[in-house]
């Protein structure tokens, strides 16, 4: 019987949630030996689980698990910058399609692996832009700086995919990485920008699995939608309570549902008034519409980063949430009501879900 | 023989890999190359690019803070450290 399993991604290690008919959970971990996890995910073409990982002490590295969390082993092999003066501090997002695996890291890298994780090679390191010596140089990084912070593969298309460089732009290419084009036109940006056409803190990308033209954005400044496959944005944060936040998810079987987690701007960057709330869209951003049953009402200072948001591909879909302070929220009615489903895990970097034999 | 003893958190990492191992090195690097033959990956855990000693691994020779290059005698004691506490 197929189960749904939620691979949580933690500041001390992974965790699998596990359920088979996504009302009874159950918490298998920590895995990856506690390390710093910032995002796992599951390739269905190769049954493998890849976590992200990086060690104060022994550095990055990418775990995998073949057996569903039952033994684990990592590599390292080629994920590095080399001598060139770039170091990697973590692998910040990996995505597997295709038949192969891309990591995004810090310092700005993507690396490629088609042996399953086993080796790596470095990419791009999307230095033809000339801001590049900007995103790469510390003083102008912020705090726990992700470097390309999100890779999202086209469905169809092995050669074409986006990256997020953490605070400058999402990027596309179409020529499996030779050259990159920023994608930014419409965006919005709170402060000078040194460059016309980057410069805009996108904080996660997401893409409609029914039609691929239609993406929409968390960005630092607003949340956006394109209906031309990125190439251009239209605003869509009116009705929200704060136009900022970090994660996203957008519906697997419609293109104009989509969802958010908005917090307030400040440093705190938690939900609202204490009041732990989703918000969904279900005309393409017109209207917005605050979910919250189930959900904490009071002294709930949440915070949900951006990849703390997943959703499945049941015909009614279930949506999670994972939070920064380790609770996990699951809705199985596409966000109408929520349930705590594990509540003590270490900070929750990343939340993605798959349907596993 | 050079003794080195390794940090605890790398033990998962690496089948059979023990906490206390015997080489027959000049120096700290040529003792953590043997050691890569034996478990490949094991140097990545320690060193970076350069290479050097990761930032938060300490290595001392017969108690003195040493590098890479640092010189083994025949019956040097080798203690590798993770030098945070972590929380």
């Amino acid at each position: 019987m197929p189960k749904t399993m939620l691979l949580v991604g933690t500041r001390k290690g992974c965790f699998l949630v596990e359920s088979d008919d996504r009302r009874a959970w159950d918490v298998r971990g920590p895995f990856c030996e506690g390390w710093p996890v910032y995002h796992a995910v599951y390739d269905p073409a190769s049954q493998t689980i890849y976590a992200a990982a990086a060690s104060e002490w022994h550095g990055v590295a990418v775990w995998r698990s073949s057996d569903l969390g039952e033994t684990w082993e990592l590599s390292s092999e080629g994920l590095s910058h080399g001598d060139g003066g770039l170091r990697l501090s973590k692998i910040s997002t990996i995505a597997a399609a295709h038949g192969r695996l891309l990591a995004g890291g810090e310092a700005s890298g993507v690396f490629e692996s088609r042996d399953g994780g086993r080796s790596w090679a470095l990419k791009s390191t999307l230095d033809a832009h000339p801001a590049a010596k900007d995103w790469n140089d510390p003083s102008k990084q912020p705090p726990g700086h992700l470097g390309v912070s999100a890779i999202i593969p086209h469905a169809h298309e092995p050669a074409r995919f986006w990256v997020i460089v953490q605070g400058y732009s999402l990027f596309e290419t179409t020529d499996d990485g030779a050259t990159w084009t920023p994608r930014n036109d419409g965006l919005r940006a709170d402060w000078p920008r040194d460059y016309e056409d980057v410069g805009f803190c996108v904080h996660k990308l997401v893409v409609a699995p029914t039609d691929l033209d239609r993406m929409y954005q968390q960005n630092h400044c607003g949340v956006h939608r394109s209906d031309d496959g990125g190439r251009s944005w239209t605003e869509i944060s009116e009705g929200l309570p704060s136009d900022f936040g970090f994660a996203a998810a957008v519906h697997p079987h419609d293109r104009d549902t989509f969802y958010v987690v908005p917090l307030d701007p400040g440093h705190a960057r938690c939900m609202p008034e204490g009041r732990a709330a989703v918000w969904r869209t279900r005309d393409a951003g017109d209207s917005w519409q605050r979910l919250d049953r189930g959900l904490p009402q009071h002294n709930a200072y949440l915070g949900v980063l951006r990849e703390g948001m997943a959703i499945d591909t049941h015909d009614t879909p279930g949506v999670y949430v994972g939070t920064s302070t380790g609770q996990v929220f699951a809705s199985a009615d596409e966000g109408d009501s929520w349930r705590e489903v594990a509540s003590y895990l270490p900070a929750i970097a990343s939340v993605e879900v798959a349907t596993v034999e | 023989m050079a003794e080195l003893h390794l940090p605890a958190t790398l033990l998962p990492l690496f089948r059979d890999l023990p906490r206390r191992v015997e080489v027959e090195a000049a120096t700290v690097g040529e003792a953590l190359a043997l050691l890569e033959e034996r478990w490949p990956g094991l140097r990545d855990r320690l060193c970076e690019p350069g290479p050097e000693l990761r930032r938060h691994i300490h290595v001392y020779v017969d108690r003195e803070r040493a590098g890479l290059g640092t010189a083994l005698g025949p019956r040097s004691r080798v203690d590798v450290v993770t030098a945070i506490s972590g929380g």
